[in-house]
């Protein structure tokens, strides 16, 4: 496909499709971030699902190989 | 502490600080894309909070603006996967005059139609490149692809536009 032909369409399309003017922000959207926040309170302390996954590893681990622990104990 | 590292830590004020630096920026961002004044108004709204949310993700030193940009971009690409078989084109948005030459109105109405039909990520690119001739660079920099994936997109949707065309009106594309 030639650019003639991109061009082609892009004078066809913006016949349909006109490009947007005024795109001025009329009101300050603050107020409603605020709203949106107090609504949907963000995790105080998010935990990617990795540390989780890292996390029962560990556990399992200790659980299933109860050896380790003492070596555990010595590292720490 | 500098605005942005207080806004990482987690600061409201900053936060609101650069909620208002940007909120314009952002919105005549997305209503490009979204065309739709008050679905743009919720999605910078809904940008901000995703960048709220990733703050610690956010390096003190990068670049907020263009951070904020693809965020938004992002949010607007998933208005669109979603909302792409509910709605039609809105026409509420002040446009550019159409020029003289313009397409008829069945015509203009088969080509909205084979617009709307295509698939979010190009007509990410389409709407962007196309009709409100932003540059690929900026294009690919919002979007976090290269420009070269850009162009490729951009044909793309051009030869999807002139197949839905064709099975639309052949009349349209035989010009």
């Amino acid at each position: 496909m030639s650019n003639e032909e991109i061009d082609n369409a892009k004078e066809l399309l913006k016949q349909a499709v006109t490009p947007v003017q005024g795109t001025e922000l009329r009101r300050d959207l603050w107020p409603q971030m605020l709203r949106k926040l107090e609504e949907q309170p963000l995790p105080i302390h998010h935990v990617p699902w990795f540390d989780w996954a890292l996390a029962s590893l560990a556990i399992a681990a200790l659980l299933f190989f109860p050896g380790i622990i003492p070596a555990l104990f010595y590292h720490l | 502490m500098e605005l942005l590292e207080r806004f990482a830590a987690g600061d409201l004020e900053a936060f609101e600080v650069l909620f208002r630096q940007h909120q314009k920026e952002v919105y005549a961002w997305i209503v490009r894309i979204a065309r739709d004044t008050g679905i743009a108004e919720d999605l910078t709204v809904e940008t901000f909070w995703r960048i709220y949310k990733h703050r610690t993700g956010f390096k003190p030193d990068g670049n907020f603006r263009a951070w904020a940009r693809r965020i938004a971009t992002n949010a607007a690409l998933d208005h669109l996967r979603h909302a792409r078989r509910e709605t039609t084109l809105p026409e509420n948005l002040p446009s550019a005059p159409r020029p003289d030459g313009a397409v008829g109105r069945e015509t203009g109405d088969s080509i909205r139609r084979a617009f709307q039909e295509l698939p979010a990520k190009y007509r990410l690119v389409a709407t962007l490149a196309l009709v409100e001739e932003e540059s690929y660079a900026d294009i690919a920099q919002a979007a976090g692809i290269s420009e070269s994936l850009v162009k490729v997109r951009v044909f793309r949707a051009v030869r999807m536009l002139r197949k839905k065309l064709n099975s639309l009106r052949p009349e349209v594309i035989a010009k």
